[in-house]
């Protein structure tokens, strides 16, 4: 039985390279803006493109491509998913039919693009965390949404959410691993049996898991209340955020690339 | 009839910026009716090691022997291995799940497949030999005090009936009282012939009640001996992290003053030594002229 003893979707790796040192601010744009780019794209040529793009950027950030693309297997099923609802539910000409159901060549190709798309976005979310420190991801957002705490936004407030949900990523599949360590030294069968029996299984697991959860939050609550939080306002900071000119430059490259790659896909498809 | 462990490895993250080398080239063995207790400071490889014995990890080399089933993938073993050894997780507590502390230590028997009519008969015994009593059956074990919840966790791995104990820190945030009666547990189940494997930071149990202990330093073993012999490493080479109890560093300190004094983690021996000492010797201890 493999256990949780694997990378995740959302685990920093510390390195000491180019990407890991810019501000995290400059990297949450950075990563909106290939985002968008990526739901753009729609030439084959062009997804090759950014195939290219992601192994340079791994390189860039001292990370083992493999480790990256590992980084979306726990999203994979979504895209494939996705990709099956688009194999079955894209009109246009028929390749095979069976009854009412049919697979169209329009359909196919919507699946492989959206996948890849679907690939790509999980692909290139997942080098903001592999490369920015759950803390620091929190404070960009904070200074990034600070303009709309004017009008009431809870900037802070989120933020400070999202690091906790962050910091007790890793904390819960701890967790959740110890426990169903502990359970399957019982004799619990996670593996075995049909989806019902499998499901019933992992009650042993959910209960004491839940438990913990609820306990931790009310000691966290607790230490928090205890040293006088009271959310951000006069708040300083012990590492405060200083954007740099390689931030500038790095932000306008990105930038300039995916210009490029999107007039590039528009160019190719007229 | 014991567990062999032979040049083991284990590595977390194996390929990864992660990679980290947890267990390395350790071998020991253990019989039914022995005591063996693994020390070792935060991060030596304990818990890995532990939960190398039933099975829950398999060796990355070495080998793992339980009464002869050797434990690796796809072994047509394994499950038999996880039943044989009972594995105490730190803080076991935190694995109950049942609305009842029957159903709870029922969960290990059933799923090994003991019928419906046996169960009550093992949790009756289990609970018996935990120091409960059949009056806790119905209640839920969430409303349990810490030490009582602690011994429905040792309780519902005993229900499994297994051959070995390996318990990981089973006195990790216990009061005195509750560790003095887990650790007589732990004597009375040896007496009764099952093999104990203890992993734990407290020289202090380990030394009292241990055939043999294994010294873990990052990953490796270091010694494998008898309790003195143990004491007496510790003494001239220091492990961080592990600390002589205070019979044993007091003993340490008498020798250096005088060397006929016994080096001990026994303080009725060390009484009785200081006492023949004070009436019989000229001693700087007592400043007494013979």
């Amino acid at each position: 039985m493999k256990f949780l003893n694997h990378l995740t979707f959302g685990q920093y790796v510390p390195s000491e390279s180019a990407v890991h040192r810019l501000d995290p601010r400059c990297k949450i744009l950075s990563v909106m803006v290939l985002l968008t780019g990526i739901f753009l794209a729609s030439h084959p040529s062009v997804f090759a493109a950014w195939g290219c793009l992601l192994a340079a950027l791994a390189a860039l950030s001292n990370l083992p491509f493999r480790l990256v693309l590992r980084s979306a297997k726990p999203v994979l099923i979504l895209v494939f998913f996705t990709a099956i609802i688009h194999v079955f539910f894209t009109d246009g000409t028929p390749v095979v039919e069976f009854g009412f159901v049919s697979i169209t060549r329009e359909g196919i190709v919507a699946a492989v693009y959206m996948g890849l798309r679907l690939l790509f976005l999980v692909l290139f979310a997942s080098f903001l965390t592999l490369t920015t420190k759950p803390m620091e991801l929190a404070d960009g957002l904070e200074r990034l949404f600070s303009p709309l705490a004017r009008w009431g936004f809870p900037a802070h407030e989120l933020a400070m959410m999202m690091t906790i949900a962050l910091r007790f990523i890793p904390t819960l599949l701890d967790e959740t691993d110890r426990i169903m360590k502990a359970q399957l030294a019982r004799g619990a069968a996670f593996d075995r049996g049909n989806l019902w029996k499998r499901l019933k299984a992992f009650l042993p697991v959910l209960i004491p898991l839940f438990v913990i959860v609820f306990q931790r939050a009310e000691d966290l609550a607790t230490a928090m209340e205890a040293r006088c939080y009271r959310g951000g306002e006069g708040r300083t900071r012990m590492f405060p955020l200083r954007w740099k000119s390689s931030d500038t430059l790095a932000g306008l490259i990105v930038l300039g690339i995916v210009a490029g790659l999107v007039f590039g896909d528009r160019s190719l498809l007229s | 009839m014991s567990i062999i462990v032979e040049a083991l490895y284990h590595t977390y993250h194996p390929g990864t910026p992660l990679e980290t080398r947890a267990v390395e080239n350790i071998s020991f063995e253990c019989g039914r009716g022995e005591w063996l207790s693994v020390v070792g400071h935060t991060g030596s490889g304990k818990s890995t090691l532990a939960q190398h014995l039933n099975g829950i990890l398999l060796p990355e080399r070495g080998s793992v022997t339980i009464d002869g089933m050797e434990s690796r993938e796809k072994s047509p073993h394994l499950r038999e291995i996880r039943r044989s050894v009972g594995l105490v997780f730190q803080y076991p507590e935190q694995q109950l799940f049942a609305e009842s502390v029957f159903e709870e230590i029922a969960f290990a028997p059933r799923n090994w497949g003991v019928p419906e009519t046996g169960i009550p008969a093992i949790v009756s015994s289990s609970l018996s030999l935990a120091g409960l009593d059949e009056s806790y059956c119905a209640r839920s074990p969430f409303h349990l005090s810490g030490g009582e919840k602690r011994k429905v966790a040792i309780a519902s791995v005993l229900a499994g009936t297994p051959s070995y104990l390996v318990l990981d820190e089973p006195t990790a945030g216990l009061d005195s009282w509750s560790r003095k009666e887990l650790v007589s547990l732990l004597g009375r189940l040896k007496s009764e012939g099952l093999g104990i494997l203890l992993v734990t930071h407290d020289l202090d149990i380990a030394l009292q009640c241990s055939d043999s202990i294994l010294m873990l330093d990052h990953g490796r073993g270091i010694v494998n001996d008898t309790p003195q012999k143990v004491m007496e490493h510790l003494q001239s080479c220091p492990v961080p992290g592990l600390h002589l109890p205070e019979i044993a560093a007091l003993s340490s300190a008498l020798r250096r003053k005088e060397p006929s004094a016994p080096l001990t983690y026994d303080w009725k021996e060390l009484k009785r030594w200081i006492k023949n000492h004070a009436a019989t010797e000229a001693s700087p201890l007592t400043g007494r002229k013979s």
